[in-house]
């Protein structure tokens, strides 16, 4: 099958390296398996087991990687077929793994940058009694999270989906005895069940129109067709709320800034580089449906512009390092999902961005812990301060991180989210400058306080309290920070020298459509990009880097920082409209059930229990009584026999 | 006899003088009956019901059963209800039963229960029974009559039962002795003893006791005995009986010689 | 009259010592209300065997009054030695099978 028609899919069947494919979920897998059962006889080699495993699989997807690029553009989809899963009569659905471009794509970034942070785990969890658990935890999220991204149907992609929930759960909890992260985990658990809610509800409904689940069947089916359009825009609006949950988007936002109560590692991965970008896959997956969804995706592009503002805004007020880094991951991915909602011209932009971001949001949230590390695990900025004489490697690598994000030439933010503000712009008309201006001030405010966050830790007067020496961090710790810095140099320009990502997604995205119209070149738009940043850079200067910071949260504030630092009263709106009338609820039906069931159930035992007491007052103890009730019974006999008589003979 | 049965033969009818019978004895032992329900005393009750054993033992004999019938007289009446007698006697026979019922409503459900027993079966009865014509018994007591028949059913047919129920009447009849007997608990007293005991309690006589005397009129049992000062001497006729004031012999002797 | 007014007769005898038995509370009396049915069964089964023509009803009627004299002697036995152990020949005095 060419490209050239009508995006039809079709996968071919695996040769050579590729038969081995499934040994990327296995490998994980197999060590959260001896991991997590082996017990504490693994203690002592358990953390390097934990590493071996996603080095191995990050190996095999290099060599898969470069077998991929020596096959020409139709042959990068490869099918393996492992088991039928269900054969159930016409609801047939096979356990396959499926490497193409953007699986591919992701395999890298999930076993590269994972087996970086699990090296950077292995000395930053010394000191843990549980080290051996936590790698076991984390290799489960690390099979789940490749099975995720390598299935070839929705049924198998969810299967990974609620296994990266399940994951996510026990590493925000990982450290269970404080009330504060079990009552996190179970946030994000359950605001995570409303978006599967909506995914599952939507491969409902996908198998309903279609009558598979596979994704070539799907697809094939959406371009031909043959659904009905507001079906398809049911689907991607359901497809679109399971993305929601698992990327913290408005509305189901409010988890991921609470999950920072995980350990810094498990920020990296999971709420950084790789879980939350699994709606941007699940979309960019489903961009057939999309396509004749029109309206479906006009919601995506909504919802990313309003969250990417959403998390620029509370990442302004916070003073908690990892949460400040929490809200700009919000923000970043809402770039990201503005992305997939322009379409075709910008899919590409998308997932450059994702790659992007992982490198360097990877880069500053192991920087974030390694600062933390140094500071007896404090997370107040506030108690921060001119860090970088005594911290350099660390101030250097989040330096790097911090001019990536912020879009500064020649980091990969430059090259990534400038694209995308500028095919906002180039979608034209109305639309193409409001989300185009929303994007551009998300830049400005994303400069301003990632500036902010860079002065109140690593400049200015030095406000450590009195028991904290801060020191640099070991080199097993440095080491994977180093090269993830070097990643948000380098891996924007090199992505995008002559298109390379671009051309090498378009098996699975489809060819970049050329943008509708053009305000301005592209080198105009690089100019005006990089000024608004420096502005919001200035912005920040003036208002952090001028006068001292206090170390007393300031009271006299406006009210869009109140706001702000109570993250845009996500949890106070989730509180009141979901939370309280459920307690209501189920305070009303455990009063239905202690007085309505409870009371039918014991009132007729009591029933009973009376009756008989007043029943039982016929035994008198008297002969008499007991003859007087037999000759009643004789008469009752006699008197049916006499009556069955007088009936039958008439 | 077969009169009696060829006349039946009609239409269910019976001869006249069957049916005066019936009339006059019906009535009699319903009001015995009733009467004897309602008897305070309980030998009362079992005079009403020999009454009604011995009605009964008419009907038999006017209903072709006279062996029935003289069985009725001579096992029934005779020998059942004498052992009612002599029971009430060894129990009490002034024991009377006070009618003041105890039970609440007993009274009332028995007789509501009872009226619709009767009318139920009476009105069953009447349904029942309608067109139903007799044939008689003509043909199986033809040759020798009612004893004969009855006793050749009886060891040809119901042979088993027969030795059943005689069977019966012996292990009857040894339950009966066992559960009237009282185990003696001491000794039976021998005559001396009896003798000195009756001494010792004192005031009594230990001789027999006196009777009339020489210048009694009469001996009957109530005549008393007199004292030599002329008084009634006490225990000379029994408690149950009363004394007979004529019989009593006054010494006219010196009335007579007042002369 | 007809041979059915024997039944209805033995009917209401019936009915009379079933009533005795059960409003009466001396023990002798209530066994004699006892015979009384029994004797009014006799009856009826003495008529039954002339309605129908055999002497059936009799040889059945025989045995009710064997069994009877049987049941008569077991019980007043019975009688009298409660009577001696209680000193009361009163049913209603054997009450302890109560609620």
């Amino acid at each position: 099958m060419t490209l050239e028609t009508a995006k039809t899919v079709a996968y071919t069947a695996p040769t050579g390296v590729f038969h081995l494919t499934f040994l990327l979920v296995v490998f994980p897998l197999l060590g959260a398996m001896v991991l997590l059962l082996g017990g504490r006889r693994t203690n002592g080699w358990g953390h390097w087991l934990g590493c071996a495993t996603p080095i191995a699989a990050f190996v095999l997807a290099v060599i898969e990687f470069f077998a991929m690029i020596g096959r020409s553009g139709s042959d990068r989809q490869i099918d393996q077929h492992l088991f039928t899963w269900v054969p159930v009569a016409s609801f047939h659905v096979n356990a396959n793994v499926l490497i193409d471009p953007l699986s591919m794509v992701f395999v890298l970034l999930i076993t590269g940058v994972g087996s970086l942070i699990h090296i950077y785990s292995v000395s930053y969890m010394d000191h843990d009694a549980n080290r051996r658990r936590f790698f076991g935890q984390l290799n489960l999220f690390v099979a789940a999270m490749l099975l995720l991204v390598l299935a070839d149907n929705y049924l198998v992609l969810y299967v990974g989906w609620e296994g990266v929930g399940l994951a996510s759960y026990l590493l925000i909890g990982f450290w269970h005895h404080k009330p504060s992260a079990a009552v996190a985990a179970k946030k994000a658990f359950i605001v995570n069940r409303v978006g599967d809610l909506g995914l599952s509800i939507g491969i409902m409904l996908i198998f309903s129109t279609f009558g598979t689940v596979a994704f070539d069947g799907v697809f094939n089916g959406a371009a031909s067709g043959q659904a009905h359009s507001g079906t398809m825009t049911a689907i991607g609006l359901l497809l679109l709320l399971g993305a929601c949950g698992k990327s913290a988007q408005v509305p189901l936002q409010s988890w991921l800034l609470d999950a920072m109560e995980g350990p810094t590692p498990v920020s990296a991965l999971i709420h950084a580089a790789t879980m939350v970008t699994a709606g941007i896959y699940l979309i960019a997956r489903s961009n057939a449906i999309y396509d004749v969804a029109p309206d479906a995706r006009l919601v995506v592009e909504i919802v990313g512009a309003v969250t990417l503002i959403f998390g620029a805004i509370i990442g302004c007020a916070h003073d908690d390092i990892k949460k400040v880094l929490a809200a700009s991951t919000m923000s970043q991915i809402g770039y990201m999902m503005l992305a997939v909602g322009i379409g075709p011209p910008a899919y590409a932009f998308g997932i450059l961005l994702l790659l992007c971001h992982g490198f360097f949001k990877a880069d500053m949230f192991l920087g974030a812990g390694s600062v933390m590390h140094g500071n007896n695990d404090e997370v107040n900025m506030r108690r921060y301060g001119g860090l970088r004489t005594v911290m350099p490697w660390t101030f250097w690598t989040f330096m790097f991180g911090y001019l990536a994000i912020i879009g500064m030439i020649p980091f990969a933010g430059f090259f990534s989210k400038d694209k995308i503000i500028e095919a906002a712009f180039d979608t034209g008309g109305a639309r193409g400058d409001i989300f185009g201006g929303v994007a551009l001030l998300g830049a400005a405010i994303t400069a301003f306080y990632m500036t902010r966050l860079m002065l109140m830790t690593f400049f200015g007067t030095k406000r450590w309290p009195k028991d904290v020496h801060p020191h640099e961090s070991p080199k097993t710790m440095l080491v994977p920070m180093s090269i993830l810095a070097l990643g948000s140099l380098v891996s924007g320009f090199l992505l995008v020298y002559h298109d390379d990502l671009a051309n090498f997604l378009t098996p699975s995205l489809g060819p970049v459509a050329p943008p509708a119209t053009q305000p301005l070149t592209q080198v105009q738009f690089s100019i005006v990009a990089l000024c608004v940043v420096l502005v919001g850079v200035g912005i920040a200067y003036w208002r952090v880097g001028t006068k001292p910071v206090p170390v007393e949260v300031p009271n006299q504030v406006t009210q869009l920082t109140k706001a702000a630092r109570a993250s845009l009263y996500g949890d106070a709106f989730n509180e009141s409209v979901f939370m309280r009338p459920g307690q209501y609820l189920t305070r009303a039906l455990v009063f239905f059930d202690l007085r309505g069931v409870d009371g039918v159930v014991n009132g007729l035992a009591a029933g009973i229990g009376g009756t008989s007491a007043r029943v039982r007052r016929i035994q008198t103890g008297f002969v008499r009584s007991y003859a007087l009730a037999m000759l009643f019974g004789a008469l009752a006999v006699t008197a049916f026999l006499v009556i069955v008589r007088v009936g039958g003979r008439v | 006899m077969s009169e009696m049965v060829l006349a039946a033969a009609g239409g269910g009818t019976v001869p006249v003088h069957e049916a005066v019978l019936f009339w006059v004895l019906a009535p009699i032992m319903v009001i015995a009956a009733v009467g004897m329900i309602f008897a305070r005393s309980a030998v009362h009750a079992a005079v009403l019901l020999a009454v009604i054993m011995l009605s009964l033992a008419a009907f038999y004999t006017a209903e072709n059963a006279p062996f029935l019938a003289v069985v009725q007289v001579v096992v029934y009446t005779g020998a059942v209800l004498m052992l009612f007698l002599f029971v009430l006697m060894l129990i009490g026979v002034d024991s009377t039963d006070s009618l003041v019922e105890t039970l609440r409503g007993q009274r009332a459900a028995a007789f509501a229960v009872g009226l619709g027993f009767a009318v139920l079966l009476v009105a069953a009865l009447a349904g029942a029974l309608g067109g139903f014509a007799p044939n008689g018994l003509g043909a199986s007591e033809a040759t020798n009559g009612n004893v004969v028949a009855i006793a050749h059913l009886l060891f040809s047919r119901y042979v088993f039962a027969f030795e059943a129920t005689s069977a019966l009447l012996i292990t009857a009849g040894l339950g009966a002795m066992v559960l009237a007997h009282r185990e003696p608990t001491e000794p039976k007293a021998t005559q001396q003893q009896q003798m000195r005991a009756r001494a010792a309690r004192g005031g009594a006589a230990v001789g027999p006791l006196p009777g009339p005397g020489i210048y009694a009129d009469h001996d009957a049992v109530d005549t008393p005995a007199l004292l030599p000062d002329g008084s009634v001497a006490a225990g000379s006729v029994p408690a149950y009986l009363q004394v007979s004031a004529g019989r009593s012999h006054v010494d006219t002797t010196d009335h007579e010689l007042e002369r | 009259m007809t041979v059915g007014y024997y039944l209805y007769l033995s009917a209401v005898l019936f009915t009379i010592g079933a009533v005795g038995v059960l409003v009466r509370r001396n023990a002798i009396i209530v066994f004699m209300c006892v015979e009384l049915m029994l004797n009014a069964v006799n009856l009826s089964l003495v008529t039954f065997g002339r309605l129908n023509s055999n002497l059936d009803g009799q040889v059945i009627a025989f045995f009710v009054m064997v069994v009877a004299a049987t049941e008569v002697v077991v019980g007043l036995a019975i009688i009298m030695s409660i009577f001696r152990s209680r000193r009361s020949a009163s049913v209603d005095d054997a009450n302890l099978l109560k609620y």
